[in-house]
This record gives C-alpha cells, sequence and structure tokens, in this order.
C-alpha cells in the first residue's frame, strides 16, 4: 500500500466510488425511478404541483386520463424528448427558485395538449375544429373548458 | 491481476460507504424537514395569547407577513400612508352628509391591521366625542377580556364591556392577562390548539345566527340554505356548520361589517332581514331604541334628519359580487396562497389585491397585470363618477331642505324629505364607506348609487315643493 505506484488508483476509486454512491442515492431518495412512470405521484414530488393534483381528484378527467396522457406526447422519442425537456427546466427551477409564479403552461406545452385533446375527442368536434389545430392562435379546447383537467384553479 | 482484484475491491467498499454516510447525511436532513414543516411549536399559545408576538415564534413565515401590514401601500383609491389623507377634506361632501356626526370632524383612509387599535386611540371621533367600550369589539384582541368580565361567559362580558366607556373599557382590556392590549390578532382567527379557522366575535356569531334564521337569499353561503333544510333544533353555528372556504371569508366578517356599535342598544350586525342594502335598511327601520325611538345614527345637523350612518359593510357588499357567488373567499384575493420553498403559506400581509396582482388575480385570470388592473380600474373609475354625481344630487337635496327650512317650512311638513333624505344618504354611505369602490360588486354598487340619486332628487323636488306651497 506504501508504494507509490498503486495509491493513485486506489484514489480513484475512491472518488469515483463515492460520486457513484452518492449520486446512487439521491437519484432513488429523490425518487428518480418515478419519472419513469405514469404514475400522477411522481408530478408533484416537488409540492408544486400539489394544487393542481388535488384538484385533478376531483376534476372531470380523473377517471379517464393521468397528468401524462394530456401533457405528454404518446409516441415514444417526443415523450421521452419532452419529459427531457420538462424535467430539465422543472429541477433547474425548483432547485434555483428562480420560476415565474404563478406557473402557466409554455406554447410547446399548450401544442402537446392541445394534440391530445384531438387524440380522444378529435372524431366528436371534427365539426367544429375546422382550419389549423395548431397555429398560435387556433381556438384551443381549454380555452373554454378549463376545468376539464384540473379545476378552474388549475 | 493481485492489484486490479483490490482496486475493484476498494471501489466498490467506497462506494458502500458514499451510500451510507449520504443515506445517513439525507436522513438528518429529512429529520430535520419533517420538524420544521409545518412548524415547531417552540412555545405555548392559549386562548389568553393575545399577543401576537408567540404566535410568531411558533409559526414565523406568517407572523412576518403579518408585521408587513404596517407597510405604507397606495392604490388608486385607497391608502395608508402615517398620517392618511382626510377624506373629509378630499370630499368636501362628505362633511356635510356628516353634519353633526363625529365623522364630520376626523374621517381618513384606513391603514394596515397592525395600526386598527392605535389609529383608533388617536381619532378625533374617538378622543373628542365620547365612544363606548364596544369599539374594542374589532379593535383589540378582547375575548379574554369578555371572558373575565362575564366568569367564563363570553357574550355576558361582551355586553358588560360594550356599556363602558372607551377609556374604561380600554383599561380592562389592558388589564387583561400579562401582555397588555394588542390589536386583533392571532386568537382571534385561529384555535390556539389545532390552528383550525374560527370565529370568535360575538357580534358576528349573532348575525349569522339571525341571517341563517331568516328568508334571505343566500346563495354564496351553502351551508346556511342546508342548515335551513335541517331540522334547526341548534342555531346556525359558523364554527360547526360552515366549509373551510366559508370560513375564510366568515373570519373577514367578524369586523369588516356593517353595524351599530352602541351606546343605545348592544353591538349588533343587523342581517336579520339579510345582507343587501335595502334589506339591512329594513332591519335598522324596524329596530326600537330602549325608550321606543325608531333606530337612527344621529341627527343631520342641517336638516335635522335622523340618518344612518353606514359602516364599512365589505362583507355584504361581496355577498352581492360575482366572486362570492363563485367560491372565492376574502382570504383567496386579500391573503392569496404563496410558496415559500416547499411550503405554502396564506400571506398574512392582508393588503389590497391591486397590490399583489399575481398572486391575488392571475392564478384564476390568466391575463396580463396591466390588463386586469385596467379591468378593476375601469369598474372603480365607473363607481368613483356615479358617486360623485349621487354626492352632488344629495347636496342639492339639503341645500333645498335648508333653503325651506329657512323659508320657515316645519319638520311635520319636511317628514317626507327627511325620509328621502335618510334613504339616499345611506345608499350613498353604504358604497362610499365601502373599501373596494365598487368592486366586491359593480353591478349592485351601481344600483344603490342609481337608488341614492333617484331618492335625493325626489327629496329635493319635496322640499322645493313645500317651499313653494308655503
Amino acid at each position: 500500500m506504501g508504494d507509490g505506484v498503486t495509491r493513485t488508483p486506489f484514489l480513484v476509486a475512491a472518488a469515483l466510488g463515492a460520486a457513484l454512491g452518492l449520486g446512487a442515492f439521491t437519484f432513488d431518495y429523490g425518487e428518480g425511478l418515478s419519472y419513469f412512470s405514469k404514475d400522477p405521484r411522481a408530478c408533484r414530488n416537488c409540492h408544486i404541483m400539489n394544487p393542481e393534483y388535488a384538484s385533478w381528484l376531483k376534476g372531470p378527467h380523473h377517471q379517464a386520463a393521468v397528468c401524462i396522457d394530456c401533457h405528454l406526447p404518446h409516441d415514444f422519442v417526443r415523450k421521452y424528448l419532452a419529459k427531457a425537456d420538462n424535467g430539465y427546466r422543472h429541477s433547474k427551477g425548483f432547485t434555483f427558485q428562480d420560476f415565474h409564479e404563478p406557473i402557466y403552461v409554455k406554447p410547446r406545452g399548450v401544442a402537446i395538449l392541445q394534440e391530445n385533446c384531438m387524440r380522444c375527442h378529435g372524431d366528436f368536434v371534427h365539426d367544429i375544429v375546422q382550419g389549423s389545430k395548431t397555429a398560435d392562435d387556433a381556438v384551443r379546447c381549454v380555452h373554454c373548458h378549463r376545468g376539464a383537467g384540473h379545476g378552474a384553479r388549475g | 491481476m493481485r492489484n486490479k482484484a483490490l482496486l475493484v475491491a476498494t471501489g466498490v467498499l467506497s462506494a458502500v460507504v458514499a451510500l451510507l454516510v449520504a443515506a445517513l447525511l439525507t436522513s438528518i436532513f429529512q429529520r430535520k424537514q419533517e420538524a420544521k414543516n409545518p412548524y415547531v411549536r417552540l412555545v405555548d399559545v392559549t386562548e389568553e395569547t393575545t399577543d401576537p408576538a408567540p404566535w410568531g415564534t411558533n409559526w414565523s413565515r406568517e407572523y412576518d407577513d403579518y408585521k408587513r401590514t404596517v407597510d405604507t401601500t397606495r392604490t388608486r383609491f385607497g391608502g395608508s400612508e402615517a398620517l392618511p389623507e382626510e377624506k373629509i377634506e378630499r370630499d368636501p361632501w362628505l362633511k356635510r352628509m356628516f353634519a353633526g356626526y363625529a365623522f364630520a370632524i376626523d374621517y381618513r383612509d384606513r391603514r394596515g391591521h397592525a395600526y386598527m387599535l392605535s389609529d383608533q386611540e388617536m381619532t378625533k371621533r374617538v378622543t373628542e366625542r365620547p365612544q363606548p367600550g364596544a369599539c374594542l369589539h374589532c379593535h383589540a384582541s378582547v375575548i379574554p377580556t369578555y371572558r373575565r368580565l362575564g366568569n367564563g361567559d363570553v357574550f355576558a362580558g361582551f355586553e358588560a364591556l360594550g356599556k363602558m366607556t372607551y377609556a374604561d373599557a380600554h383599561a380592562e382590556v389592558a388589564k387583561t392577562g400579562t401582555s397588555g392590549i394588542h390589536p386583533v390578532s392571532c386568537v382571534d382567527c385561529h384555535d390556539p390548539k389545532t390552528m383550525e379557522l374560527r370565529v370568535t366575535r360575538p357580534g358576528f356569531i349573532r348575525g349569522i345566527q339571525a341571517l341563517a334564521a331568516s328568508e334571505a337569499l343566500v346563495p354564496h353561503i351553502p351551508t346556511i340554505e342546508r342548515w335551513r333544510q335541517g331540522k334547526r333544533d341548534t342555531p346556525y353555528d359558523a364554527n360547526v356548520d360552515a366549509t373551510r372556504q366559508e370560513m375564510r371569508s366568515f373570519v373577514c366578517g367578524q369586523c369588516h361589517v356593517e353595524y351599530y356599535c352602541g351606546p343605545k342598544m348592544t353591538l349588533e350586525f343587523p342581517w336579520a332581514n339579510g345582507l343587501k342594502v335595502e334589506q339591512i335598511e329594513a332591519t335598522w327601520d324596524a329596530t326600537k331604541f330602549p325608550d321606543g325611538h325608531r333606530f337612527y345614527d344621529w341627527k343631520h345637523a342641517e336638516t335635522g334628519a335622523e340618518v344612518l350612518k353606514a359602516q364599512h359593510p365589505e362583507f355584504e357588499m361581496w355577498s352581492q359580487g360575482i366572486h362570492a357567488r363563485s367560491g372565492v373567499a376574502c382570504a383567496d384575493c386579500h391573503m392569496p396562497y404563496k410558496r415559500e420553498g416547499a411550503a405554502k403559506v396564506s400571506d398574512h400581509w392582508v393588503r389590497s389585491p391591486l397590490i399583489n396582482v399575481s398572486r391575488a388575480c392571475q392564478v384564476c385570470h390568466v391575463y396580463p397585470e396591466a390588463e386586469i388592473t385596467a379591468r378593476v380600474e375601469a369598474i372603480q373609475d365607473r363607481t368613483h363618477t356615479l358617486m360623485e354625481r349621487a354626492a352632488v344630487a344629495l347636496t342639492d337635496m339639503l341645500d333645498a331642505t335648508v333653503a325651506a327650512k329657512k323659508a320657515g317650512a316645519t319638520d311635520e311638513q319636511l317628514a317626507p324629505v327627511f325620509a328621502f333624505q335618510r334613504q339616499a344618504q345611506w345608499r350613498l354611505d353604504f358604497v362610499a364607506a365601502e373599501n373596494s369602490m365598487g368592486f366586491h360588486a359593480p353591478a349592485e354598487a351601481a344600483r344603490i348609487l342609481a337608488e341614492s340619486i333617484d331618492y335625493s332628487r325626489q327629496g329635493q323636488i319635496a322640499a322645493k315643493g313645500v317651499t313653494t306651497s308655503r
């Protein structure tokens, strides 16, 4: 052990091990795996979404849809891109506490939302949703149906 | 080979050690967080703790906000400066409307909660005119004193303290406990054991019972409607029957209301016929003083009419508005929720939503702040313009009445004019004294002012008729 040649690998191993161990623990402590699930409870891990979660529980859609059914795309690649996008933004915002309040959905989130309204209700509303469904000034379902997902205050 | 194995073993070992250390670290962290959330009861507070400072030790977030009610704030139609502007100098018609009443000598813009007691101690309405101890019902943390004077019976103590002079009552409250006299504080709205909201004010408890027992429609208070459909074997009890959301308005309704303070009768909230301006008027008109005389607040110095003073009927005006009907409580806009780290806190810096638009309004109304403020100001400007018109109409009626008196008209001949004056002033004052410049119920405020203008002009015509007929 006193041999100068073998000391370095030991130190490297210790540092790597500590980082790996702490990282693994923190990942678990921060419920990292839950973000790969579709459990709505994962969305309120950092407490910000508590009011939205509470009103979703009492809202009209809670029998039919969980958070990600409306707020994420449904094809695999875009879904994980959106998860990464939101995950990065939200964790950075909550860690540094530097986000705007009250929180509002981003334009790209609005587009995803609209897409998901149409995914289920598209056939039914085909006649009233003419023209573009995705342009900025397109009529959005939640413009009127604001309480559909998580209540009037969501 | 041997070196390589050792390297791997050490790496795994250090990872395990790091994991254990992290586990220890975060578990300590977690314990701390749990202890912090939602609060740490460092000192004991009881029903007798009227001083907010010990409560502040336990609930420091709320107390920090409460202390900010000393801050100066300004909105277009209200402020809280160190020495607020005299309303009666800004609006001279107020001085004429209140001729002969204490409000004609000192009537300023309101300030924050922290000042409610010191401002009352200093106003000329109290220092230059005799006022009853009942005033402390809403300006001091007074319940332990009621309990002491009533030997445990809050209502008996309430009756007793109300009958004293203001100075004597003030001394009694200061004598209770060991911390002296304080403005309305934590214990007045919160149960010291559970922190649940509760109402404590005898005036409100009786008033809301009377309202529940009446026929008046109160769709914005669903538990009253439910109580009415029940057995009614016990009176409506806000602390038992009301929902938490209703309590978030009721606690404010303990004081931000129309009332009679004394000294001729016990302090009373006039809700036995409902909360609307004409329903309250009907209650006052049907009320008789112990000497049998019809209720009035003061005799107008210019005309001699027995008229009414509206206090600050915020609870009543809010009750007629769309926010109340939509289930929005006082606290939702005046004490909106905010977030401190992961904690959700109701902002105890009670203030105008206009200086807290992002939390007070934008949570529901997803529009830019400037647009929201502009909408509110449009409502307030309309109300203000209409109010100014009602003031001109009232002044014209007073001029005509004074002229008729000068020409020799008797009180008997002027009786119909006095009736119009009472109705017109009551309505104008109901909007003017209410702290929202019409916003709490825009259409209702406009209706009330329209009626005021109509009664003033009818009174003016009647007064001129008396003059001509002579």
